[in-house]
Parts: C-alpha cells; sequence; structure tokens
C-alpha cells in the first residue's frame, strides 16, 4: 500500500514552489537581519552608493518592545572618521524613516524613543566623507500598534498650552558629557483615524555663537514628548540653546538648562 | 561555500519540508487543550491551583497565575477566574470533582488578565472586585484579551473580557462557616484586594506578592507597594498563597518581592540621576541574587519601560 509520507509531501510542495518561482521567498542580499524589505530600501534611502554593514556602528535597544510607542533606542558610532550624516529607518513600519541626524561637533550617537507598529529593524545607516554607508541594526520585536494609535496627550486638555515645552540637563564629565533633553509635542503620525500628521521636523542645538552642534530632522515615528541624549567629548560647548520647529511652524526655542 | 542560486535552491526545499512536516502532523492540532489542573489542599476547606513561574506562552495557554477556592457550608468561594474561558471551564470541571457545593462567588485580586478572563464561565455567579479593580476591567479588559491570545493563542479562544459586576470594599464577609477580612489595597495596580480567611489562617495575596517569579510592574506604584508589602507584613497568617509562585507559612515571599522592588527602583533612580538612557538601563547586570529568580531579566526590561521615564522626569531641569 502507498502511503503519502511527509518527505513525499514536502517534495511534492518544493516542486510547485520552484515552478512558481518561488516568490514567498524575497530575496534579503547579504542583509544580516534578513529583512524582505532591504533591498528595496536600500536603493530608495543610499542609492547607488557603496553599502557595508559595519560593526563600528552600534544599534541598542530591548529585544521585545514593551511599550511600542515609547521604544528606547542608541546609536553610538566608534572608530569611524568622517561621519556626516546618520539615517535612522525601520524597515517594516508603516512610515519607514524615523530620523536623520547630523553631528557637527557633538559624538555621532543619539539616544531616543520611537513608535513602532509591528516586528522591525531598526538600522542606523551612517555616510563617512567618502560617501561609503555604514549599516548598523538590530531586529526589536513589538506587539504593534505604535504608529495608529492616537497620542496619549490627546486625552488631556491643555496639551496646546505645553506644546513646544522643553526639559533638560547637563551631565558634565570629563572625558564625556551628556546633554538629555524632553519636547512636549504629540508627534501625531496621521495614521490614527481622524488626527492629521503633526510632528516636529527639524531640531538644532546650537552654541552661544549660533554655531550647530548637532541637528536632527525627525519624523512621525518618534515619540511622543521626545527624549533626546546627545553626547559630547569632554565639556559641551557654553550656552546651548535647542532650536526647532514642527510642520505645523510652531518654533521651539530654548536655553539648554545646565 | 554554496553559489547563491544554489543556496536559495536548498532554503525553499527546507521551508517546503517544513511546509510538509507541518501539513503532515494533525495529530499536534487535534490534542485536546488541558490546562491539567490540580488542586492542591493546603488547608481545611482550601485548595490551590498553582500555575507555572512562566510567561504567558502558547504551551502553558496562560496557565502562569495561582487560583484557589475555599469550600464553604454555602458552597463554593472562587480567587481569580484565571486567564481564559477555557481555564476557567476547567476549573469548574476540577471544584465538581472535590465538592458537590454550587460556586457561589468569585473575586477578582485586580485587573490583570491572567486573573479574570474567565469571569464569564461564571455568569451564575455573582462576580466582585474592587470599584478601580472593576473599572480596569472594563478599560483594558479588550486588549488584554487580544494580547494575551496572540501570546497563546488557541487557549484564549472564546475567551471575552467579562468584568466583575459587584463592588466590595474593606470588611469582613461571612459566607457559610468561613470570615474573609477583605483588604483594599494598592501597589501592584490600582486596586489590590487581599483576603485573609480567619477560619483558616490562609492570605491570599494577589499579585502584591511574587515568590521565585520576578514580580511584574505595567501598572505598579512602587511605594504604594512597600507600603502594602508592610501591611501584609503586620498580618498574621498561617499560609500566604502569593499571586505567582508557592505558597509560603512565613514572610519569606514578602521580603522576596521587597527586596527586588528596591532593587529596581534604586537601580532605576541612579541610573536617571547619572544620565542614563532607556537602552542603557536595559543593559545593567542583573545582581545575582535576583537573577536566580525566573524571568528577572525579562521583567527588569519591562519595568524599565514601564517606570523609567517616571524617575527620569524627576532629574530634569525647566530652561530659565
Amino acid at each position: 500500500m502507498f502511503r503519502l509520507r511527509g518527505a513525499h509531501v514536502a517534495l511534492a510542495v518544493a516542486a510547485v514552489c520552484l515552478i512558481s518561482g518561488g516568490h514567498a521567498f524575497a530575496a534579503t542580499g547579504d542583509d544580516p537581519l534578513q529583512s524582505p524589505q532591504w533591498t528595496d530600501l536600500k536603493d530608495r534611502y543610499l542609492g547607488t552608493a557603496k553599502v557595508v554593514f559595519d560593526p563600528r556602528v552600534v544599534v541598542s535597544g530591548p529585544k521585545v518592545a514593551e511599550d511600542s510607542m515609547n521604544v528606547p533606542v542608541g546609536i553610538r558610532i566608534t572608530g569611524l572618521t568622517d561621519v556626516r550624516r546618520v539615517l535612522v529607518i525601520a524597515d517594516l513600519n508603516p512610515i519607514v524613516k524615523v530620523l536623520e541626524f547630523s553631528a557637527k561637533g557633538a559624538m555621532p550617537s543619539l539616544h531616543f524613543r520611537m513608535k513602532l507598529q509591528q516586528g522591525s529593524p531598526v538600522r542606523a545607516m551612517a555616510q563617512t566623507a567618502d560617501g561609503v554607508w555604514h549599516v548598523g541594526g538590530i531586529w526589536i520585536d513589538a506587539s504593534g500598534g505604535g504608529c495608529t494609535a492616537p497620542s496619549v496627550g490627546r486625552s488631556s486638555a491643555n496639551w496646546t498650552e505645553t506644546l513646544g515645552q522643553v526639559q533638560s540637563r547637563i551631565w558634565q564629565g570629563e572625558a564625556q558629557s551628556r546633554v538629555k533633553l524632553s519636547i512636549m509635542h504629540p508627534m501625531d503620525t496621521g495614521l490614527a483615524p481622524g488626527i492629521p500628521a503633526f510632528y516636529i521636523e527639524r531640531l538644532s542645538l546650537q552654541d552661544a555663537t549660533g554655531k550647530e552642534w548637532m541637528t536632527l530632522d525627525t519624523f512621525e515615528p518618534v515619540s511622543e514628548n521626545p527624549v533626546f541624549s546627545f553626547d559630547f567629548t569632554g565639556p559641551p560647548p557654553a550656552g546651548l540653546t535647542l532650536v526647532g520647529r514642527d510642520n505645523n511652524g510652531n518654533r521651539i526655542n530654548a536655553k539648554v538648562a545646565q | 561555500m554554496i553559489a547563491a542560486p544554489l543556496r536559495n535552491l536548498v532554503g525553499r526545499a527546507f521551508a517546503a519540508l517544513i511546509l510538509g512536516i507541518v501539513l503532515h502532523a494533525p495529530h499536534l492540532a487535534a490534542e485536546p487543550l488541558d490546562y491539567r489542573l490540580e488542586p492542591r489542599k493546603i488547608a481545611d476547606d482550601t485548595w490551590v491551583l498553582i500555575g507555572k513561574t512562566e510567561d504567558f506562552n502558547r504551551i502553558n495557554g496562560g496557565n502562569i497565575v495561582n487560583t484557589a477556592f475555599v469550600v464553604t457550608t454555602d458552597g463554593v468561594v472562587v480567587i481569580d477566574s484565571g486567564p481564559s474561558r477555557l481555564y476557567a471551564e476547567q476549573m469548574r470541571r476540577a471544584i465538581a470533582r472535590i465538592t458537590p457545593q454550587p460556586v457561589i462567588r468569585v473575586f477578582n485580586t485586580h485587573h490583570h488578565p491572567d486573573h479574570f478572563l474567565g469571569n464569564q464561565v461564571f455568569a451564575d455567579v455573582p462576580t466582585a472586585a474592587l470599584a478601580s479593580t472593576i473599572a480596569g476591567q472594563r478599560q483594558e479588559g479588550a486588549a488584554f484579551t487580544d494580547n494575551v491570545y496572540r501570546l497563546s493563542g488557541d487557549w484564549i479562544k472564546g475567551t471575552e473580557s467579562t468584568p466583575a459586576r459587584e463592588t466590595v470594599g474593606q470588611g469582613v464577609t461571612v459566607i457559610g462557616n468561613h470570615e474573609f477580612q477583605l483588604m483594599a489595597l494598592s501597589g501592584h495596580t490600582d486596586g489590590d484586594l487581599v483576603i485573609l480567611d480567619h477560619s483558616t489562617g490562609v492570605l491570599f495575596a494577589g499579585d502584591l506578592v511574587f515568590y521565585n517569579r520576578a514580580p511584574t510592574t505595567p501598572h505598579a506604584t512602587v511605594a504604594q507597594w512597600f507600603a502594602a508589602l508592610d501591611r501584609l507584613d503586620a498580618i498574621s497568617y498561617r499560609t500566604m498563597v502569593p499571586g505567582h509562585g508557592d505558597p509560603v507559612s512565613d514572610g519569606r515571599a514578602v521580603r522576596q518581592t521587597r527586596s527586588y522592588l528596591r532593587w529596581v527602583e534604586g537601580t532605576l533612580r541612579q541610573a536617571a540621576e547619572r544620565g542614563d538612557e532607556m537602552a542603557e538601563v536595559l543593559g545593567l547586570a542583573v545582581p545575582a541574587e535576583f537573577a536566580a529568580i525566573p524571568l528577572s531579566r525579562e521583567e527588569f526590561a519591562r519595568s524599565v519601560a514601564h517606570l523609567y521615564r517616571r524617575y527620569e522626569a524627576a532629574t530634569l531641569n525647566r530652561p530659565h
């Protein structure tokens, strides 16, 4: 008697897959995170420039996002000189681009919190002066909903009164210093029903002379009431001010508290 | 090294093989979901169903919680209804194997899903909880159910969040030959009901106490939690049933819960004061004393998400 055993089924299915071209198995290229989106995203954001996966670009965060509205992410780039700009993307988020920063005097590192709609790679892509993109990343699992839920502050009547307020602190060390900032803002993604996108799109950390030490272009996936930490080699510049604006033209201008 | 096209081919064949095995294993799907609830008698008239000291998964089906029942001369009092409809159905059958007495009352110790999602199976029985617990069940029950379904799958099928229908407060309730003292505490959540059965000396502590399972903090107010633990220390009891972990006959479970929470609080406060970022705090080492407690690494990471921003906010200044 002939019995259809598992192996036979497998061979049959394999044959079907081969005939149909196996579209279910998208090419992930050489991506260490094996993301189905990577080759497309690489073309979209990095174009034809040379791209290398580089262990000097370190992304840190939780394995699992307990709070998908506030997923902490750290980016640290060590041993890479002449980093011009750093792009942060989450492959599988409905809005992929999270932020972009240029450390113009600050260390090429950044901490922030973001929304994740589902488990996704989170990548930092650093471009050096020679045009090469150095990519590092981690996979963060998430139960989801971070991007399509309304911001928490919307439920309080007076969120407009605190819009754009900044709280800050400087931790000064001899070798390294940190500036931590929190900004009151709903950072609405536009994906929650009936609430248009409303988010901070530009931030700049300037010293008393107006020189920029760090600039950021931020997008919808950055968390509500965002918190950023910037690191400096040695003491921070004197008289730091945070200057910025949101996509509705509201201005942010706050002295960083010592 | 295998050339790329061949590697793809091998990958496809392997995936297909896995698919083939899954398709060819109907016995896995056909096996009935059985929580294997075995009531353990801990005092006269008093049984507990001890859950695993694990997180929700598709193998334990959410049987990660301690529930209990007391057989009084008037009927059975149930303390917490478990994580799902299926659990509560099997719990009622387990009760029926022990006593012909009907269930006449259900208490929910707090609003977390593993403690009340079995309520729908007790539609014929008064279900009772603190007012703040009922508010939490109404507000978050549906989201809890979705989340538990995501974590435990088929075990949760057909489960609908059913908030308790009766509000109870502090006081003494006599049911049959048992006198229950109800205490309205808070700290693990906004409403933590502790029940002391004066007739047996059994103290049902709910999730104010975890034993050999790291405490969870999604709705915690740590200062209130410490105050509640001090209250528990002042009570004399013969046996304490923690919300998770084995029953104890002395203060060891309270001590463990307190020292773990002190460590979490101290660690987060110090980290905030030195300017650490959340992603850095996640990487801090768990001391050996707490690393030995199951799930401490995972729960510490979750607690960072729940609690850290409060400590951090206290370190930031308004600009001048």
